[in-house]
């Protein structure tokens, strides 16, 4: 019971500070309660999936419900590898994931810089900050339309509704961990004569990282909705214009099968995210050993 | 002022913070010099301004009026030759002791075979060559301030400020601290200006012991230590290093 509540403590102790914005967070918060583990509690999880989709499968036959409404898991297991060998998921999935990360690197390389002018100008900061403020309450969904309407049913339309989805956290994160730098290390730096670039580069950034990280893994997510909200008004292609197309003509087993993919491509963007802290911020495992 | 040329000196320096409270005024019309190579300790009571005071030395603060000398020139910055020293260690966590020690040379572009040749001295001077690769979060508190302290002097400062370096240690680490900085600064002469809260360490340390008022704070004392070096613990307890602590803290009552 102790040995539990002390890892737990640990836990919350070593993750990077989060702002309230992170969904998947869910996942480390009901961790922290983790009993001591033997073997077999690894098997409960995947015990529990395969009777959901063998019950699944099981209402799916039993003639209940109407194909198109609810599709046998092998239906839709069918219907992903169909796309998938014949290189049209790619496709889409290639176009949604270009529009995710292009709006991911100018969203956040925005919010950075601008949070990083905030942070350290007064000026900027009493320029912007009503602005900013009365920005961010903008339902960002509901302008899409109009984002279709001036820059078009293509790629540029979903890259800015991406981009301006991922802003806001990422504003936040930079501008909290700017402030967060104390003021004895930006006198050190200052009594050793740097000059403002390596303020930047030796203390600025990798003080401010652990934050700027958090909002970046709140980000990756945040993008990939972006994309598919833009898909969902006006596209040609991407895995959110599959999904609407899918519901046009009641091909139940590819909506499923798209939302499969996007799900698997967000947590392979969350991960991604995961990794490259894991690797920046190894320090902060120290200590915690 | 009756001293020998002062490498740092204060010319009637007053300070006045204005916040939202109000105005509060620091420090008043303080005057003070440090001859070369000497240890000056610093002391008053709490709130007084000691802080304020080094952070004008420092160049890190300009004061409201008065001005601070290093060799006779205004300190108008920050600077390289005055190394300052603050009460918490003040390491950066994502550096390894190593990279923390080594910090101010490469700010200052010194050459790499150079930056290490320097870093491994001082871990050795320190005494932390089996920590070269931890990190602050790993160390002990102590530990942590030789870092700061050997990260003071790897760049070769003139002068040396430390704001009660020791303040977050226990008793018997602080003692050990001390005798350890009288050992450093005994290969390493620097001019030394250093603020404690502690009348026994102030005594150990110093050759003066400059003594302030209540705020705004003034320089109300100025005490020889007329001890032998080099010192050590052994001192404490000899009679004429506890009649140097009693006159001190008279005076300290005095202000
Ligand atoms: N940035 C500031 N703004 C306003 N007032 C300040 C500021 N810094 C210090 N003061 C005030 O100035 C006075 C002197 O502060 P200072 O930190 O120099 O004292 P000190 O002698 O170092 O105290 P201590 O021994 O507790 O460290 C205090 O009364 C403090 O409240
Ligand atoms: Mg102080």
């Amino acid at each position: 019971m102790d040995h539990s509540a002390a890892t737990g403590k640990q836990r919350r102790q070593t993750a990077a500070p989060e702002l309230p914005t992170g969904r998947l967070h869910t996942s480390v918060a009901l961790r922290a309660v983790e009993p001591r583990t033997t073997w077999w509690h690894w098997l409960l999880a995947p015990a529990l999936g395969t009777i959901l989709i063998v019950g699944w499968e099981a209402l799916a036959r039993s003639g209940l419900y109407a194909d198109f409404i609810i599709p046998a898991p092998t239906t839709v297991a069918a219907r992903w590898w169909a796309i998938a060998s014949d290189g049209s998921l790619l496709r889409h999935a290639a176009v949604t994931l270009r529009e995710v990360l292009t709006g991911l690197l100018i969203g956040v390389a925005a919010a950075f810089w601008l949070g990083y002018g905030i942070a350290r100008s007064r000026l900027v900061a009493y320029t912007l900050t009503p602005y900013l403020v009365a920005l961010q309450a903008v339902p960002i969904v509901a302008v899409a339309p109009l984002l279709i309407i001036w820059f078009g049913a293509g790629i540029a339309s979903k890259v800015i509704i991406c981009a301006l989805l991922v802003f806001f956290p990422m504003l936040i994160n930079t501008v909290l961990g700017m402030r967060s730098i104390p003021t004895d290390l930006r006198d050190l730096m200052e009594s050793l004569e740097a000059t403002p670039r390596q303020t930047f580069l030796y203390l600025e950034l990798p003080a401010a990282l652990p934050i700027v990280l958090s909002g970046l893994k709140v980000s990756a997510t945040l993008a990939v909705i972006g994309a598919v909200v833009g898909e969902f008004v006006s596209a040609s292609a991407g895995l959110g214009y599959l999904i609407n197309f899918g519901r046009g003509i009641y091909d139940t087993p590819l909506v499923i099968a798209a939302v499969l993919t996007l799900t698997a491509l967000a947590l392979t963007l969350y991960g991604l995210t995961v990794l490259l802290e894991r690797l920046l911020l190894g320090w902060q495992q120290a200590g915690h050993k | 002022m009756p001293h020998p040329p002062a490498i740092l000196a204060a010319e009637q320096i007053s300070h006045v913070y204005t916040g939202p409270s109000g105005d509060v005024p620091a420090l008043d019309h303080v005057s003070l010099g440090l001859s070369r190579e000497s240890f000056v300790c610093l002391v008053g009571p709490s709130g007084c301004g000691k802080s304020t005071l080094l952070r004008i030395l420092a160049g890190l603060l300009r004061p409201t009026a008065g001005r601070a000398l290093l060799e006779g020139q205004p300190i108008t910055r920050a600077q390289r030759r005055i190394g300052i020293i603050f009460q918490k260690s003040n390491l950066m966590p994502w550096r390894t002791v190593y990279s923390n020690l080594s910090l101010p040379l490469e700010l200052a572009g010194v050459p790499v075979e150079e930056q290490a040749r320097r870093t491994l001295a001082m871990l050795e001077l320190t005494g932390l060559q089996n920590f070269a690769e931890a990190y602050p979060a790993e160390l002990s508190g102590g530990m942590a301030q030789r870092v700061a302290i050997g990260r003071a002097l790897i760049h070769d400062p003139e002068v040396l400020l430390l704001d009660e370096p020791f303040g977050a240690l226990d008793a018997l680490t602080r003692e050990q601290m001390s005798e350890e900085l009288l050992h450093i600064w005994a290969r390493a002469r620097k001019t030394v200006l250093m603020v404690t809260h502690s009348i026994p360490e102030a005594v150990l340390l110093a050759d003066r012991v400059l003594v302030m008022s209540p705020r705004p704070g003034r320089i109300i004392a100025d005490i020889e230590i007329p001890l032998l070096r080099p010192r050590s613990l052994d001192l404490l307890h000899r009679s004429d290093f506890v009649a140097l602590t009693e006159r001190l803290r008279r005076s300290i009552r005095a202000g």
